[in-house]
């Protein structure tokens, strides 16, 4: 005799810890086993693409800090390349270098996140305890740069807003020799965690075809095996002149995804320090007056200054006509802006590619056939946060 | 790099010379517009040729362009990890044209083309799935038409009398300012326009 099952669909979130945001998640349950996942987003849709088009380049920056929140600089530096690209701006040497170290800043950041969170959700506590410690570090280093701990509005189309002063690199270099430790220390909670493991290995595998075909990218991609990082292979700033590995997953699960990030934040460290050793002396803006405003004090003694502080900061600075595609590689992957520039001072059009989105999506193939128990565990490694998802 | 999609450019000239309509390469990336009819044909060549091998799909940005006949613009975004090349692919098309969906190529597509459906208000052929995808459930009108007001038609607020959260028009306390800093002195063609002027006086 057989049994008539009947599938149960639950409604998991929108507002669930292990959620990481406003996901809404409707699964289909036979049993225990997850047979379909349907994400509804766009809970946190904010129209970024649409406000931007309204706004000036420069006031469009700060909408970026807002879509990934955890590593906001990463996604200014696309903007900023794309409207550079599409200026055809040279941005002097120091800035290039701060940016990177910034940058490199930012993938800690979310890093750190998203590793002791996805190890929040399978039950350890003490990861994120000492993680968000040394995440605070990082965020007053960002305050120092920038004036605020999280929306940072830090770069500027062909440069960065501020030269850092030099107690701060001091400071930023403190932390890279001691950080390391941090990481070991992390490790030794989760690395041979026999819990950790148990929920990690094996669980979301995607295969390299897989990744491929669902636009994979970041971290994503490499846990599975494909040796692409842009940061090698579509050199952007200074990296080709910085010496870092990529690290490669082999079974493209949780756990090598895991490690991935682990080994990616050292390899931030190595970076940051090199950028620290190599910082040349200089301007960190274009000197382009018609780009970069000029000095407070400038302003009180130049006319032309103050002309052209005051066109910046009404009119702002006409973008050539034509589109660009411009990528970072974003800690959670690809981070893309396609800019179309109609010729005026504001975007014509502006999208967004938030790796997150394409990540998410996958979400239906990797959890079909697994446990309910397994949901947060894979959402967790995807390393979603709804700000880019949404945008 | 550059050589790279000049031979690209040719390849794909060559191999399709009837499906381009257009090529172009700016700022070091290859434009290609094509014939929304040749749209899977394209992909697919794109996808499995051998010097081609763009196997990634990065993502379809639609455009609005309410002056022009052929309002809609959507650009597909490719990434070949082989060949370290993207490339862009255009297609334009009426209000009301339906678009074939690429999804059975790049399964990637769905939510990409859920997007522009939302966004944009574009039919997909043969798309499993197409719902909205970001805007709220029961959402009226596609926000990134140009014709679609910044601030939108309904706001929600908790109504204490309803105990519940209600849509109501949008009422703005002070009107959405947009100020116009466009200078008229710079970019502008006023010279030329002058001189046109003249010489069309003197023929009259």
């Amino acid at each position: 005799m057989t049994k008539k099952t009947k599938s149960l669909s639950l409604n998991f979130g929108p507002q669930h810890p292990a959620a990481h945001g406003v996901l809404r998640l409707i699964l289909e349950l036979d049993g225990e086993v997850v047979e379909k996942a349907d994400p509804h987003i766009g809970l946190l849709h904010r129209g970024t693409e649409k406000l931007i088009e309204q706004k000036t380049y420069t006031q469009a920056l700060p909408y970026f800090d807002r879509l990934d929140y955890v590593a906001p600089m990463n996604q200014e530096h696309a903007f900023a390349l794309a409207a550079e690209k599409l200026l055809n701006v040279e941005v002097p040497i120091r800035a290039k270098y701060i940016r990177v170290i910034f940058c490199e800043i930012g993938r800690i950041l979310s890093h750190i996140l998203n590793v002791t969170t996805q190890a929040l959700d399978v039950g350890a506590l003490t990861p994120s305890l000492w993680g968000f410690e040394e995440r605070e570090t990082l965020m007053t280093f960002y305050e120092r740069a920038s004036g605020s701990r999280l929306h940072a509005n830090y770069f500027r189309t062909g440069g960065v807003h501020k030269d850092i002063p030099l107690k701060l690199i001091e400071d930023i270099e403190k932390f890279c020799r001691s950080f390391p430790k941090i990481i070991d220390d992390l490790e030794g909670l989760l690395t041979d965690n026999r819990i950790f493991k148990q929920r990690n290995v094996e669980i979301g595998i995607v295969s390299k075809q897989e990744a491929l075909d669902h636009s994979f990218s970041g971290v994503m991609l490499r846990g599975s095996g494909v040796p692409w990082d842009l940061r090698r292979s579509q050199p952007y700033e200074v990296y080709k002149d910085l010496d870092f590995k990529i690290p490669i997953g082999k079974n493209g699960d949780c756990y090598d995804r895991y490690l991935c990030r682990i080994e990616e934040m050292r390899e931030s460290v190595k970076i940051i320090l090199q950028c620290i050793n190599k910082l040349p002396k200089g301007p960190v803006k274009s000197i382009d007056n018609k780009i970069s405003p000029p000095n407070r004090d400038e302003i009180k003694e130049s006319m032309e200054a103050l002309i052209h502080h005051f066109k910046l900061f009404t009119e702002g600075y006409r973008v050539p006509k034509g589109n660009v595609y411009t990528a970072v590689e974003a800690p959670k992957g690809e981070f893309g802006v396609y800019l179309i520039s109609d010729g005026s001072s504001k975007p014509y059009r502006c999208k967004i590619r938030a790796p997150g989105f394409s990540h998410l999506q996958a979400m239906d193939y990797l959890i079909r056939g697994h446990m309910l128990a397994d949901v947060p565990a894979v959402l967790g490694s995807l390393d979603i946060v709804f700000g880019e998802v949404d945008r | 790099m550059i050589s790279k999609l000049q031979n690209l450019e040719k390849l794909i000239n060559s191999e399709l010379s009837s499906k381009i309509q257009s090529s172009s390469i700016n700022n070091g990336e290859l434009l290609i517009g094509i014939n929304e009819k040749d749209l899977i044909d394209v992909v697919q060549f794109l996808k499995l040729n051998e010097n081609c091998k763009f196997k990634q799909l990065i993502d379809i940005a639609g455009v609005d362009y309410p002056e022009n006949d052929k309002r809609f613009e959507l650009i597909y975004l490719f990434l070949s990890h082989e060949n370290n090349t993207r490339i862009k692919l255009l297609i334009k098309f009426e209000i009301n044209q339906i678009i074939n969906s690429i999804t059975k190529i790049f399964p990637s597509a769905n939510w990409m083309e859920r997007e522009v459906f939302d966004m944009y208000g574009v039919k997909f052929k043969n798309h499993p799935d197409l719902r909205r995808i970001l805007t709220d459930y029961g959402f009226k009108g596609h926000p990134l038409r140009k014709d679609f007001p910044l601030t939108g038609f309904n706001e929600v607020r908790y109504s204490e009398k309803e105990k519940k959260v209600i849509y109501e028009p949008v009422k703005l306390e002070q009107n959405y300012r947009n100020f116009d800093f466009e200078s008229p002195w710079e970019g502008t063609n006023y010279i030329k326009e002058v001189k046109n002027l003249g010489k069309d006086d003197k023929k009259n």
